[in-house]
């Protein structure tokens, strides 16, 4: 029996704007095993990040939790107030992020920066910490920590500030870690080595990774289950498999026909048409309809509930409950 | 499909930058250093390379947006030279840039900002063959006409990418050098302009420069690639063959490195994960420029640079060790900690 470490019911998060309310998550459940990788894919826009932030509780001014639950081993965190969350953050639940440069402060050193954090979320003394982020700094693969500990954000490379936040990021050895777009910035060698060093730690530290993505090269490498969002809700979910191979959603279907592979080299990608999402306007049925080639009536009144298509994989579409005789396809 | 004929040749292409090292102290920052190829009619090369490595570089300074430091840029069999050559040349060699966002001034409507080289070079008489002209660019990248008088901030990225395409087809360009045009879309929209690129080069017969990081969507785009590493270009060959046979170490890595959106291919490929970073072009290794990062370098290789140099027919690449490299199978995984 795996051990169930999060567990996120129908959340729903907005943005209240001058131009209104944006439902950014709508209607999001999963839950996180220790020892998983769990991938989040989508393109931009369709409510990755927001689910992060929601889960960390650190919305922008106007975002809020409006519904749904997040349990962390059976705790509820929505409501919870700031001083639990303060004890979550860093501690059991760490986050980082696309670009390293904005997360780092520039005026302080790294082994500043690493020892703030260690002190903020252990009862370590400065001493300990110290020892803590020089054997922080090694476990990510940077060499001569002690010299790294006294240079600053800048005269370290892109991939190496990358892997600075890994540091930070696990010094308190979190349960979880939720990785939003860590690669999205870097070259495809350092891509590669800073994902060879979280598949690493994941294994060693025994944690569970949440890896935000929309890059489906790094969700087949990386994780054992996907879960694929479209305006701010969830597609489909299930193994990296199911997902790949036996795919249950049109979405997911177009995306993964959009892309360039081996087999259709030489051939005209097929992409997905008009448009992406404004989540000002949404349609009432399914959010993916107007873009969708085998939309049909009911997907414009009714989104389609999530079922399970087997132990392994969930989806929401129509195209999964049609009976047979049907034929009533949408213009 | 690429015709034989050399539209464009490039010989021994050197743009040093002077950067400041002190008081009064400048240094060459070699970006691109003596790089020569050639572009056949109608062809598309793909340039990859990790970041830094001079692509963009190589881009500006053939179509001279850079003055440079030396080296031939040979088109149509005429070396682009005198003040009236880079004229002429100039209206037959263009670009399309990366970021869909901020290469179009928001304040200009669609139909100005499609219509400013035609402004320029003064290639219409009358304000309704303007317009005319407009439309028809227009069309050709999918844009309605209803979108002419809108203004680009209110159009999505693709739809962006679409204007500055149709913009840079305006003088009619044979040639057109793409720096990253689909690397800031999202995957669904970035089929949509692949196959924009591949429907109008055959429509048009337009020669592609095409610039991108992305190694599937360049081999899915170019017949021939190019793959550059700190200012060199150290292999090129036709696009399958660099895939399926790539002979340098640099191009192996770089190839083994990028994730295949495939789990079971995932899990089974072994990969050349490279150590340390790419060192700074103002203080590139001597010899090879790949030697501190190279599993296979030897003393010599910080001697000379190794040429570049056709090893089988259209396949050519620059490394000292080529026997020693591909007796190696591919199944060898580096991995180690960052210096430098
Ligand atoms: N105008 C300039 N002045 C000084 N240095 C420059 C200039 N333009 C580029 N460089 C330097 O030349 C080198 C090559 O840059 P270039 O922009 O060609 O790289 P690139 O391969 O296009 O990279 P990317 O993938 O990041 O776009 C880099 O070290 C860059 O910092
Ligand atoms: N601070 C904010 N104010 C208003 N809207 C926001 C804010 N942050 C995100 N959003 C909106 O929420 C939606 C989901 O965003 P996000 O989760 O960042 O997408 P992604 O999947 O690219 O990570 C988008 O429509 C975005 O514009
Ligand atoms: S529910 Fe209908 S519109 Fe939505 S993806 Fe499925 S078939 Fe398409
Ligand atoms: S010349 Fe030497 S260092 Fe350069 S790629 Fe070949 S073996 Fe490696
Ligand atoms: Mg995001
Ligand atoms: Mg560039």
């Amino acid at each position: 029996m795996s051990e169930q470490l999060l567990e996120v019911n129908d959340l729903h998060t907005s943005f209240f704007t001058d131009a209104g309310e944006v439902r950014a998550v709508n209607g999001v459940s999963f839950r996180l095993d220790r020892n998983k990788v769990l991938g989040i894919v989508g393109e931009s826009g369709s409510g990755k990040s927001v689910t992060a932030y929601s889960i960390m509780q650190i919305l922008a001014g106007t975002g809020k939790i409006v519904s749904g639950s997040i349990k962390l081993d059976g705790r509820e965190l929505v409501g919870a107030g700031e001083a639990v969350m303060k004890g979550v953050r860093g501690n059991r639940i760490s986050i980082i992020f696309q670009d390293p440069m904005t997360s780092l402060n520039p005026t302080y050193t790294i082994g500043h920066q690493l020892m703030e954090a260690i002190l903020l979320h252990t009862n370590r003394n400065k001493q300990q910490a110290r020892e803590r982020a020089i054997e922080m700094i090694r476990l990510v693969g940077i060499n001569e920590p002690e010299k790294r500990m006294k240079q600053y954000p800048y005269e370290f490379s892109g991939g190496m500030r990358q892997r600075i936040m890994i540091a930070m990021a696990l010094a308190c050895e979190p349960d979880i870690l939720i990785a939003d777009e860590p690669t999205t910035a870097l070259d495809v060698t350092i891509q590669a080595q800073i994902l060879e060093l979280m598949k690493d730690l994941q294994k060693e530290l025994g944690m569970a990774i949440i890896m935000i993505t929309h890059d489906l090269g790094v969700v087949a490498q990386m994780c054992d289950e996907v879960i694929v969002m479209y305006a701010g809700s969830i597609c489909e979910q299930g193994t990296a498999d199911e997902i790949f191979y036996h795919s249950k959603h049109e979405y997911t279907k177009g995306l993964l026909r959009s892309i360039p592979t081996a087999e259709n080299n030489g051939q005209k990608l097929e992409p997905i048409t008009g448009t992406p999402i404004d989540l000002l306007n949404m349609p009432k049925g399914c959010p993916f309809a107007p873009r969708c080639d085998h939309a049909m009536k009911i997907c414009l009144r009714e989104r389609a509930k999530r079922i399970q298509i087997n132990e392994d994989h969930q989806a929401g579409c129509w195209m999964n409950e049609r009976p047979d005789s049907s034929g009533e396809e949408a213009s | 499909m690429s015709g034989e004929k050399n539209l464009l040749e490039i010989r021994h292409l050197k743009e040093y930058f002077p950067v400041n090292v002190g008081f009064f102290r400048t240094k060459p920052l070699k970006a691109v250093d003596d790089v020569s190829f050639t572009i056949k009619k109608g062809e598309t090369l793909g340039l990859v390379g990790e970041s830094g490595c001079g692509k963009t570089t190589v881009g500006r300074t053939i179509l001279q947006l850079y003055k440079p430091t030396s080296g031939e840029i040979i088109y149509d069999g005429e070396e682009v030279k005198t003040k009236a050559q880079l004229a002429a040349f100039r209206k037959k060699a263009t670009m399309v840039f990366q970021d869909p966002y901020s290469s179009l001034n928001p304040r200009m409507t669609v139909q100005d900002i499609i219509a400013e080289p035609l402004d320029v070079h003064g290639l219409y008489r009358t304000k309704a063959e303007r317009r005319e002209r407009v439309l028809e660019l227009m069309s050709y990248v999918g844009l309605n006409s209803e979108h002419a008088s809108r203004y680009a901030h209110e159009f999505s990225g693709g739809q962006r990418q679409r204007i500055g395409i149709a913009r840079a087809l305006a003088v009619n360009p044979e040639f057109i050098v793409c720096d990253e045009p689909v690397s800031a879309l999202d995957v669904s929209i970035q089929a949509q302009v692949i196959n924009m690129f591949d429907e109008l080069q055959e429509k048009l017969s337009l020669t592609y420069l095409f610039i991108a990081h992305d190694l599937l969507v360049v081999r899915h785009i170019s017949d021939r690639i190019a793959v550059m590493y700190l200012g060199k270009m150290v292999e090129l060959a036709d696009a399958e063959e660099i895939y399926n046979r790539p002979l340098h170490p640099y191009s192996k890595s770089l190839l083994s490195s990028v994730p295949v959106p495939d789990p079971q291919e995932a899990r089974s490929n072994q990969r050349i994960v490279l150590e340390g970073d790419i060192p700074s072009p103002l203080n590139a290794p001597s010899g090879c420029p790949f030697r501190t990062r190279c599993p296979y370098a030897q003393e010599d290789c910080a001697g000379s640079m190794p040429e570049f140099k056709e090893v089988e027919k259209g396949h050519f690449v620059a490394c000292h060790h080529l026997d020693e490299v591909s007796s190696m199978k591919g199944g060898l995984v580096l991995r180690g900690t960052m210096t430098g």
